[in-house]
């Protein structure tokens, strides 16, 4: 029988003593994910330290007007929360969006961000993975791959980040806070995650043994006016094969300011910075919504059957802006 | 969900009304044993261990090292296990499924084929140590690609001919005003019932005992009987509570293996399958490329009619898919041609599931006809009418009750279809644009022999024994009430007790026989017991017991065309921006004998309704070329229809009692689905102008197909 240690820790210098150096430890929060992987034999952890009991799941404002959500507050709690459905609507969709009810009851924000991806290469051991096993290949770059990425893969993986809430989150600005046992540090979502490359085991920029303590919203006066759109092969209970988090800020037929993330096309939740440029001073009509889904989607490298993506992520952009710059005219 | 009924059967008693299931109170408590949680003493765990390659040979087992890993009971493998006979033909007519017959040689035909058990006194040891098993290989090339010009496809006579023929097809088809010539795909699908295939094995006062969930007790206690060369009354089979089957609980790896292992250890050993085994070691339905031909007069009468499909099997066992059998029922044409191929090919035996030929064949013929209707410029309903044949198209034999036009006449009303603009691409409603869609069904109506035994207790209640099988249908409850009115007694008097090979030869959950075959074997007993107990008569304390058994009045029913029959509607949305399809609502009304409880028929009825959306939008197994293995083979990656894609979905039924059956019944078990993809498909036709031909109508394949006419 397969055994493990299993400690709970009561304070987050507890829980990052208790993981210490060991790549073998890991941090189990809700365990939606973990434990599956666990299951099937794609983690085989030496030692779980059980950090939902930690001091970390309340949702609370912060100096300069934004929230501060902690790492262990439940996915229910994250959509559920006043401040978040008023003023960022999109990550409260986004959130609702995900899993069922009863695996949001139990999921935390600390792992959702840090959940696997679901390709199915890299959940069956049986199957070459250089995510799972560095070097072993990729077979999904000529196997099955409809539902793999077409932005920022490399040949060595195209997996892409199964989460809908760290797309919200990336639209955002969202700042990831940890702890080590050398003291706390910041990451911006941006940077959190790598860049695939040839290293496609190491999907963060994480400090060995680092536990996240919570992800930081910075006030963004547009997100109030925001939306998150998730397609998928089922109408519930199915990962996206494509998403958009967007907020609009028009005034006088014109785009002020606009956020933009995608859902479902990369090994990380992605951020539309091309396209937001050529939002930002536009005219705020389906036209310049093209455009800028066009922008962003040039450097789209789609795989044989997965270039549908590029469409539905172009006929997103303009549905959901549209959607927005319609609101904003009423 | 909502549910209506027009409840037009004439009730007498018990058959016709509402009964909850007898046994609902015990499954929703938890106090319904399965068979994977029933206890025994000493009870050791098997795990079997399958293989990683598509096609080759195993070189070597390396047992020596888990043997000496805690609590390792045995390790069985080809080197060591019992030879098995599977040179016969079972009680269903075929051979046995090779993968069931496990470790006889060291041939690996399949991914996914069992190489062997590990046997520990704890299912997390046995696991443990079936994960640590090294096997070796001598790789070989594997070829699983089903193509449509396949040059090793030949046609199969399964339970039907493998090709039927009449009339000259090129000249009626160069007759014809209009003529449809188009493929159709399907892929592969799994039954993917909650409840794995588990079952436990032990020897007791010289029997074999095996506890097991599966759709026939007599029958699998026949193949374990047949394949390990015992005496008939040694081998007891029993499955009292049996979650889903689907045509996969049959004779299967699971229940061999552990009668290997009881035999070997002589104690009890349980084998639990786990979801991604069950993808390959428990049937499916073979993916399919049809091809249908039509050819019709300016009215839309047909002249030429060509159904042809391919399907797969495995190289250890021949299954045919038989999709152009429902041609054979439906429709009649000057020319008519039929045809069901398979390919061997290196993949996991494919067999019987939710109605195998009928649901897959009714997509493609039911579709060829609405792009028939387009072309003709007839509604899809007078369409079929039209056609309706008065003999059996290929056998010349009369239909025992074809009530397919009083099933669309009454459709069309409560659907709605007469406001229908038949024009496509028209409706638009936000963002989804909207189309409706018709299709009929049907599926054989047949009776298995069975023997039943009902005795009258000495304190006024009544036990029936039969080795029925109840797989989620309600076929106990149904028994119950069956019983009840044959004996002219409330159903509260009378006990049904099922799922034990010991209570005699019946027929199985399946090919939507189980109901009718069981009912038509208690009846009997029944109806004698009543006429032998005396008015005022005493039952003695050992009651009064009467057996029958119908193979002789089964056998001498009259050769007809006997099917159920049904007409599908269904209303979808389709958002051509992002290629999502919903389905609004779906109708179902159905000819599909007597229906014996309304309550538990209507969930059948919907159930296969509900599969037909699933086959339509959602399931889709998907095969890796390098591997020869599936991609991920769990219900994460397998998508089956969520209550979110399931909206109103109504099935209800016309009067169309079958005259030859003592209670009236054909079946219902299978017809639901029949359809209901050719009608969620024609929908998305009739909203988007754009035919899918190739199924499930995943989002991708919309948007590929491009955009709507409007």
């Amino acid at each position: 029988m397969r055994e493990f240690d299993y400690r709970r820790a009561d304070d987050v210098p507890g829980a990052v003593a208790l993981l210490g150096a060991d790549p073998e430890a890991r941090y189990l929060g809700g365990g939606t994910n973990l434990v599956d992987l666990m299951k099937t034999g794609v983690e085989r952890p030496a030692r779980l330290v059980d950090v939902r009991a930690l001091p970390l799941n309340r949702i609370e404002p912060t100096d300069d007007g934004g929230l501060r959500i902690g790492a262990t507050v439940t996915n229910s709690d994250l959509a559920a929360h006043s401040g978040i459905r008023h003023r960022y609507p999109a990550l409260t969709q986004a959130v609702l969006a995900g899993a069922s009810g009863q695996l949001r009851n139990m999921a935390t924000v600390g792992g959702n961000l840090l959940q696997r991806t679901r390709c199915g290469y890299f959940t069956d051991l049986t199957q070459p993975c250089n995510k799972r096993a560095p070097g072993s290949g990729c077979p999904a770059v000529r196997g099955e791959h409809h539902n793999h990425a077409v932005l920022g893969a490399s040949d060595h993986c195209v997996a892409v980040h199964p989460s809908d809430m760290g797309v919200a989150l990336t639209a955002f600005d969202a700042v990831v806070s940890y702890e080590t046992a050398d003291g706390p540090g910041e990451l911006p979502l941006a940077g959190f995650y790598l860049p695939v490359g040839d290293t496609p085991h190491r999907e963060t920029a994480l400090p060995p043994g680092a536990l996240i303590t919570g992800v930081t919203l910075p006030p963004v006066p547009v997100a109030a006016r925001s939306r998150y759109r998730k397609v998928r092969e089922r109408a519930s209970y199915a990962f996206a094969i494509g998403s958009v988090a967007a907020a609009l800020d028009v005034s006088g037929g014109v785009v002020r300011d606009a956020r933009l993330a995608f859902g479902a096309v990369a090994s990380r939740p992605w951020r539309a910075h091309a396209a937001e440029r050529v939002l930002t001073g536009a005219p705020a009509t389906a036209e310049y919504f093209a455009a800028a889904a066009d922008a962003e989607l040039a450097a789209a490298r789609p795989l044989p059957d997965n270039g549908y993506k590029v469409t539905l992520m172009r006929n997103l952009v303009v549905a959901v802006l549209s959607e927005l710059a319609e609101e904003a005219a009423r | 969900m909502t549910t209506a009924t027009s409840g037009r059967t004439t009730v007498t008693g018990a058959v016709g009304t509402a009964h909850t299931r007898v046994e609902g109170r015990d499954k929703v408590t938890g106090a319904a044993r399965y068979a994977g949680e029933i206890p025994f003493a000493g009870l050791a765990h098997g795990w079997l261990v399958v293989s990683t390659v598509a096609r080759g040979r195993i070189l070597s087992v390396e047992t020596a090292p888990v043997l000496d890993m805690p609590g390792v009971l045995t390790v069985l493998h080809h080197g060591n296990a019992p030879r098995l006979e599977i040179d016969y033909i079972g009680s269903l007519g075929v051979p046995p499924d090779p993968t069931a017959a496990v470790f006889q040689n060291d041939r690996v035909p399949h991914a996914g084929w069992p190489v062997a058990l590990v046997v520990a006194e704890t299912p997390e040891q046995a696991r443990e140590a079936a994960e640590a098993l090294v096997v070796t290989y001598e790789r070989e090339p594997h070829d699983i690609a089903l193509t449509a010009d396949h040059p090793d496809a030949y046609p199969v006579d399964g339970h039907m001919p493998g090709v039927t023929q009449k009339g000259d097809l090129e000249a009626e088809l160069a007759a014809s005003a209009h003529v449809v010539d188009v493929e159709y795909t399907t892929p592969e699908e799994h039954h993917g019932m909650m409840e794995p295939h588990a079952a436990t094995a032990r020897w007791d006062g010289g029997r074999l005992e095996v506890v097991d969930s599966n759709q026939g007790t007599s029958w699998v206690a026949d193949e374990l009987a047949r394949m390990f060369s015992l005496d008939a009354s040694v081998v007891r089979v029993r499955s009292e509570h049996v979650g889903g089957g689907f045509g996969s609980k049959g004779i299967r790896a699971h229940q061999v293996s552990a009668v290997m292992a009881a035999t070997a250890l002589q104690r009890p050993v349980r084998v639990v399958l786990t979801r991604r085994q069950m993808f390959s070691l428990t049937g499916y339905r073979s993916p399919t490329t049809q091809r249908v031909r039509l050819g019709a007069d300016p009215d839309g009468r047909l002249r030429a009619l060509d159904h042809r499909s391919l399907s797969r099997t495995s190289t250890v066992w021949e299954f045919v898919e038989p999709s152009a059998g429902v041609a054979r029922v439906m429709y009649d044409a000057d020319a008519h041609r039929t045809a069901n191929e398979v390919v061997r090919l290196d993949v996991p035996s494919p067999s019987w599931m939710r109605g195998p030929g009928e649901a897959p064949g009714s997509f493609a013929l039911e579709a060829a006809l609405d792009e028939l209707a387009e072309r003709c410029g007839v509604d899809p309903i007078e369409l079929r009418l039209r056609n309706e044949p008065g003999l059996g198209p290929v056998s010349g034999l009369p239909f025992a009750g074809r009530n397919l036009a009083a099933c669309f006449r009454e459709g069309a009303r409560r659907f709605g279809w007469a406001d229908r603009d038949p024009r496509p691409g028209m409706r638009r409603e936000g963002r989804w644009l909207l189309g409706t869609g018709t299709a009929a069904a049907s599926f054989p109506a047949g009776a298995l022999p069975s023997t039943a035994a009902v005795t009258a207790e000495a304190d006024g209640t009544f036990t029936v024994r039969i080795a029925a099988a109840d797989i989620g249908t309600g076929a106990r409850t149904a028994l119950t009430l069956v019983a009840a009115d044959a004996l002219r007694v409330t159903p509260d008097r009378v006990r049904v007790r099922i799922g034990d090979s010991d209570f005699g030869p019946a027929g199985i959950a399946g090919g939507s026989m189980g109901t009718r075959s069981w009912a038509w074997a208690v009846t009997a007993a029944a109806g004698e017991l009543r006429h032998r107990l005396l008015p005022g008569g005493v039952v003695p304390p050992e009651g009064i017991t009467v057996r029958s058994d119908t193979t002789a009045a089964i056998g001498a029913l009259a050769r007809k065309e006997r099917h159920s029959f049904g007409a599908q509607f269904a209303e979808v949305a389709v958002d051509v921006t992002t290629g999502e399809v919903r389905v609004r609502r779906m109708l179902g009304i159905f000819a599909a004998g007597r229906i014996v409880n309304p309550l538990t028929a209507r969930g059948q009825l919907v159930g296969g309704m509900i599969w037909g959306i699933s086959m339509a939008l959602h399931e889709e197994a998907v095969r890796d070329g390098a591997s020869g293995g599936l991609y991920g083979p769990d219900l994460a990656g397998y998508h089956v229809a969520t209550h979110a894609d399931v909206p109103a979905v109504e099935a209800d039924w016309v009067d169309d009692p079958d005259p030859d059956d003592p209670v009236g019944i054909k079946g219902i078990g299978e017809v639901g689905i029949v359809g209901a993809a050719a009608a969620v498909a024609n929908a998305v036709w009739h909203a988007t102008g754009v035919r899918h031909r190739s199924l499930p109508i995943r989002p991708d394949r919309v948007l590929e197909a491009g955009g709507p006419r409007v």
